[in-house]
């Protein structure tokens, strides 16, 4: 899954004094950038360029972590012990990815758990759309052919990020993701052709509520995308919001029809001139207020999430506590 | 790989960094292919199996403590690695053959 949040970040001011040295580096370092080669960890970094990643690559993390927590809610009630092993395995896979985000956050010199006091304080982002609630079993279908189909549109570029780290981590998490769309759209596909009429309605109604945050995923019109113009230059995002959500669009549109399901957009229709689908206006008072801490479930999942640290507390401190044990029997042996 | 710039003092009360090293089938080398918290090498192990190899990615894992892990600066990487760029005849292509015995 994947985070539209990391645009929605404070606007740093950059730094306008510049040592002749540092500015020897940085031009170095653009050169570097415009040639498209890779960055990696150890290389010399503007300041802007480490928050602008250390920001971006820990939201995309808590977005994976808090993403686990929808879905779960459904493990227990998962139609069938293969829906559920599915299921169980997508929940993992999203802990995994996560992790590789973590990791390759850490590179730039942040802890995990500074990373992670920022997520229990607040301070960092996840994307919104995690904060709606999952309200049938449809929605984990939806979930993963709109929710993770948008993520993949969002990542595939991501693999070409010119952080070394971060882009080999979405390639990684990218092969993992197809998986994760497929199940989604196979399990609405079930409840379609083979379900009751209830069970049709239901997709209907999911689709419904989760067409829209879906667009939202993408982020705020270009325009108004504060980070979008420097990380475009630098090579963290090689491809526009709307451009992106155009992409999703048009191919959603297609495999909505093989459902059977129709969009809540009257407007959306098919422009031969453009080439495109045109779509209605996204309500972006809404996207704001649940970026802002107001969607139906933001206290619910970061309670879950700082619940979940401090009932850990524990285990982590029991486990370091025999490691040390065994370090010193080792020693005395 | 033992990237992070400099440990920053909020790390006391995290688990010891490991980078992860997965030998992918028989015949081939294990390569490193990410990190994890771990608070030893047995867990490590563990953990590794979980986070890396979910789909048949290994046969192996090796473990190794990030803090163990010396790397060469990159501040070095011209005087370390530039002198060999002028050393073609170390190629095979170097070499110009009779065409009767350029498949040597």
């Amino acid at each position: 899954m994947y985070t539209q949040a990391m645009d929605t970040g404070p606007k740093e001011e950059r730094k306008a004094v510049r040592s002749a040295e540092e500015a020897q580096l940085e031009e170095r370092f653009e050169a570097r950038i415009d040639e498209g080669a890779f960055i990696e960890a150890k290389d010399w970094m503007p300041e802007h360029y480490r928050k602008t990643l250390v920001r971006q690559i820990s939201q995309h993390a808590h977005s994976e972590i808090v993403g686990m927590l929808p879905e779960g809610n459904w493990v227990t009630r998962a139609p069938t012990l293969k829906r559920k092993a599915i299921l169980l395995a997508k929940i993992q896979d999203e802990g995994g990815h996560g992790l590789y985000l973590y990791a390759a956050a850490e590179t730039l010199g942040t802890s995990r758990d500074q990373m992670i006091a920022a997520l229990h304080g607040g301070r960092a982002k996840y994307s919104s759309i995690f904060n709606y609630p999952t309200l049938s079993w449809a929605d984990i279908g939806v979930i993963g052919w709109l929710v993770d189909g948008a993520a993949i549109m969002n990542q595939v570029p991501l693999t070409r990020c010119s952080y070394a780290p971060y882009a080999r981590a979405m390639v990684r998490i990218c092969r993992e993701e197809s998986f994760h769309q497929r199940q989604g759209f196979d399990a609405l596909l079930v409840m379609m052709r083979d379900g009751t009429d209830a069970q049709r309605e239901m997709v209907q109604d999911a689709v419904n509520r989760w067409w829209w945050p879906s667009l939202m995923m993408f982020g705020p019109p270009d325009g108004e995308s504060t980070h979008s113009t420097q990380s475009m230059r630098w090579g963290i995002k090689r491809i526009s919001n709307d451009d992106l959500r155009q992409k999703f669009v048009d191919a959603t549109v297609e495999q909505a029809k093989v459902l059977g399901v129709t969009m809540p957009d009257p407007l959306l229709k098919w422009n031969a001139e453009r080439g495109h689908h045109d779509f209605g206006p996204i309500a972006w008072d809404e996207f704001w207020q649940v970026v802002g801490g107001h969607g139906p479930c933001n206290k619910e999942r970061l309670a879950a999430r700082v619940k979940a640290w401090e009932d850990g507390a524990w285990v982590r401190e029991a486990a370091m506590a025999h490691a040390r044990k065994q370090a010193l029997k080792e020693q005395a042996a | 790989m033992n990237d992070t710039a400099s440990t920053p003092a909020s790390t006391a009360q995290e688990w010891p960094l490991w980078e992860i090293f997965v030998r992918p089938k028989a015949g081939l080398d294990h390569k490193h292919c990410g990190s994890l918290h771990a608070p030893d090498a047995k867990m490590a192990v563990q953990l590794a199996r979980e986070v890396y190899t979910r789909r048949q990615e290994g046969t192996s894992v090796w473990v190794v403590k990030s803090s163990d892990i010396t790397a060469s600066d990159p501040g070095d990487k011209g005087m370390l690695f530039d002198p060999m760029e002028d050393k073609v005849y170390r190629h095979p292509t170097f070499y110009e053959l009779p065409d009767s015995v350029n498949h040597m």
